[in-house]
């Protein structure tokens, strides 16, 4: 598939910006500067960006703990996603979600999910309204490793197919179910399990922004002309731990170094934007530079933001005792 | 304004808000009964009949039987309410809320605070409960108490035909996510209901009788019970209070307060098992809102903290009575 100058440096740019967000969570986390738990995307970002860059506005996507790639990739605000990790007042969700819950309806970014497989039978629902609303939506179940376990994932992948819902479930595979091994697991195969319902499914190389594009494409287009459900079983790996603060002690010696080294979709991405497609490494470079001073003002006025005040645990509440 | 049953009341009210608006569908299993089958379609119109005639007139797309699935049907129902539709969900015993509890507790239930007041969550769950059909101990109980404790979900409890229709309407409009119980052995339950639609508003109790004596405060089937206990005390010169709470989340607190101020003897009516239910709730409010007033202690009348039985030689101790209703009242007025 033929891509746009345009559309591959917009790709470089949202991948860009997950990176440079997640490095710097990580960064500001360990300095204590960040409540409670953060789950980060470094590492995947091929994937998030691969498959949103087909999705417009009326398009929704469930996520998972590891939800800020998808929201970035979905297009929320990167600033109030910040402020939101603050628990900040001017937060994307006012500060009452956090890094476990963003959100942003608006933009078809149902939230990040504190729950493994809570999103799968949201997404079926949100398929079930784009039909009555004739929107032509489809509907994207960002879905870890993990979630291919649970109960719900399945009812699910059986009501989408039962329905012949508009869902694609892409099961991001990156090889840890927090410190469990997937391929112990997992009995039989994430694929061979889709293809019991009958739904077509794709194995895709997550560190290759064209592959994960290119089957997220045909998926999509699939979903989208009313062939049902898809399902895209992608391949990668993260770099940081489940959550900051594990030491991932349970990774083989070398095993992370060795990813990074040979794999990095980043590199690779920008490897082949620059040797195949003609794009100067001054333009990458340009857009770096940018992404840099947005993070780093997002984190400086994150920083600074108000607090939610008292008076804010009392609302979006139907009733308060 | 004609005599309906409690069945016929929420088959209307679902009916007209489906005419009404046309983002109300329905979900569930068996709904409509024989989807996929050779034979009859809308052969059973729910499990006891209280939605049938509706996939005739509204089709397929708008009244959907699902695969025995209820977390993902459920699930579908959260999704569907935050993306612009208005599901009405049923679940066929509130029971079975034991697969599916996390789309409600975690999901549903939170969207609206933990999104920051950007999205709506406009989803019915209508569910069966209670006892009294020997349906035993999986299909029998009550378990709103779960639920009221849960913030952000609605509970409504309707006690009568006409507080059903005009309860189901009320939640269905409503922007927020609300679990409607509807007592089984109510479903054939006659009274007036007006033909046209209505409401009534959520956290408003409903005072079915005064008196100065002795407030009872009951829930669902309850009310009728402690309205017939109440019927039996008056020929006795005791005269109560009955009040509805109609709403356990929200609850009207107001109501209740002024109601045992007023008499200073408070009964609550419970069906649900006694642990942390909605009446020893209500009990803890009254205590510390309204220590003063009371003039004896509080009674709770409630089942034993025990598994509802299957045999009716047991249910039928296990189910609160209007002897005991009438009885646990009388005492607080010095009687035997």
């Amino acid at each position: 598939m033929h891509l746009a100058r345009d559309t591959l440096l917009t790709a470089y740019r949202s991948m860009a910006t997950i990176r440079a967000f997640e490095e710097k969570v990580h960064e500001v986390f360990a300095r204590g500067e960040i409540p409670g738990f953060a789950h980060l995307y470094a590492g995947e970002e091929a994937s998030g960006v691969g498959i949103c860059l087909h999705l417009n506005d009326a398009d929704y996507i469930t996520s998972t703990h590891r939800g800020h790639g998808h929201a970035i990739a979905k297009g929320c605000d990167v600033p109030a996603m910040m402020a939101e990790l603050y628990g900040k007042r001017t937060g994307l969700c006012l500060g009452k979600g956090g890094s476990m819950h963003i959100a942003d309806l608006d933009k078809g970014m149902m939230g990040a999910n504190g729950i493994v497989g809570g999103g799968p039978p949201l997404a079926c629902g949100a398929a079930f309204s784009a039909r009555m609303l004739n929107t032509n939506g489809v509907v994207v179940a960002f879905l870890g490793d993990g979630s291919i376990n649970e109960g719900s994932t399945m009812e699910a992948m059986n009501m989408a197919k039962v329905f012949n819902l508009p869902v694609i479930f892409a099961i991001e595979d990156n090889e840890y179910a927090q410190a469990t091994a997937t391929n112990w697991s997992v009995a039989g195969s994430m694929t061979k399990r889709a293809a019991g319902f009958d739904i077509p499914t794709t194995l895709v190389d997550g560190f290759d922004f064209f592959d994960v594009h290119q089957a997220a494409g045909e998926a999509i287009d699939k979903a989208r002309k009313g062939e049902g459900p898809q399902l895209l079983h992608i391949k990668l790996y993260r770099y940081y731990g489940h959550f900051e603060g594990d030491a991932t002690t349970y990774r083989g010696k070398g095993e992370m170094d060795k990813v990074k080294e040979t794999k990095d979709c980043m590199v690779r991405f920008r490897a082949d934007l620059t040797a195949k497609h003609d794009i100067a490494e001054a333009d990458l470079e340009k857009i770096d530079a940018e992404i840099a001073a947005l993070i780093e003002q997002s984190v400086q006025d994150a920083r600074q933001a108000e607090s939610p005040r008292e008076a804010d645990l009392h609302t979006d509440v139907y009733v308060s005792y | 304004m004609s005599r309906k049953s409690f069945r016929q009341a929420i088959n209307e009210a679902l009916r007209d808000e489906m005419r009404r608006d046309p983002t109300v569908f329905m979900i569930g299993e068996d709904i409509v009964g024989g989807t996929g089958a050779p034979g009859d379609q809308d052969a059973w119109g729910g499990v006891l009949g209280v939605t049938k005639g509706l996939a005739p007139e509204f089709g397929a797309e708008r009244v959907i039987d699902t695969p025995i699935s209820e977390m993902a049907y459920i699930g579908a129902a959260a999704g569907a309410a935050a993306t612009g539709t208005r599901p009405v969900a049923e679940l066929m015993f509130v029971d079975f809320m034991g697969t599916c509890f996390d789309q409600v507790l975690n999901q549903a239930a939170k969207f609206r605070y933990m999104f920051g007041g950007k999205v709506k969550t406009p989803m019915v769950i209508r569910t069966m409960y209670g006892a009294g059909l020997s349906a035993a101990a999986q299909h029998s109980q009550c378990l709103y108490p779960i639920f009221t404790h849960v913030p952000g979900i609605k509970v409504v409890i309707p006690s009568s035909p006409y507080e059903a229709k005009g309860l189901l309407t009320q939640a269905i409009r409503d922007d927020d996510p609300v679990i409607f119980f509807e007592h089984k052995f109510m479903y054939d339950d006659k009274g007036e209901v007006p033909d046209e639609p209505y409401t009534i508003p959520f956290g408003e109790a409903n005072l079915t009788r005064e008196g100065d004596d002795v407030t009872i405060v009951a829930l669902g089937r309850m009310v009728k019970l402690a309205n017939e206990a109440a019927d039996q005390l008056a020929e006795d010169g005791i005269h109560c209070t009955v009040l509805d709470p109609r709403t356990t989340s929200p609850l009207d607190e107001e109501a209740i307060l002024a109601s045992v101020r007023r008499t200073g003897r408070l009964v609550v009516v419970d069906e649900a098992s006694p642990r942390c239910n909605v009446g020893t709730d209500i009990s803890a409010l009254v205590a510390e809102q309204a220590f003063d007033a009371l003039k004896g202690p509080i009674r709770l009348v409630s089942p034993p903290h025990t598994p509802v039985p299957f045999s009716p030689a047991l249910e039928v101790h296990y189910i609160p009575s209007v002897e005991r209703i009438r009885d646990t009242a009388r005492s607080l007025m010095g009687g035997a």
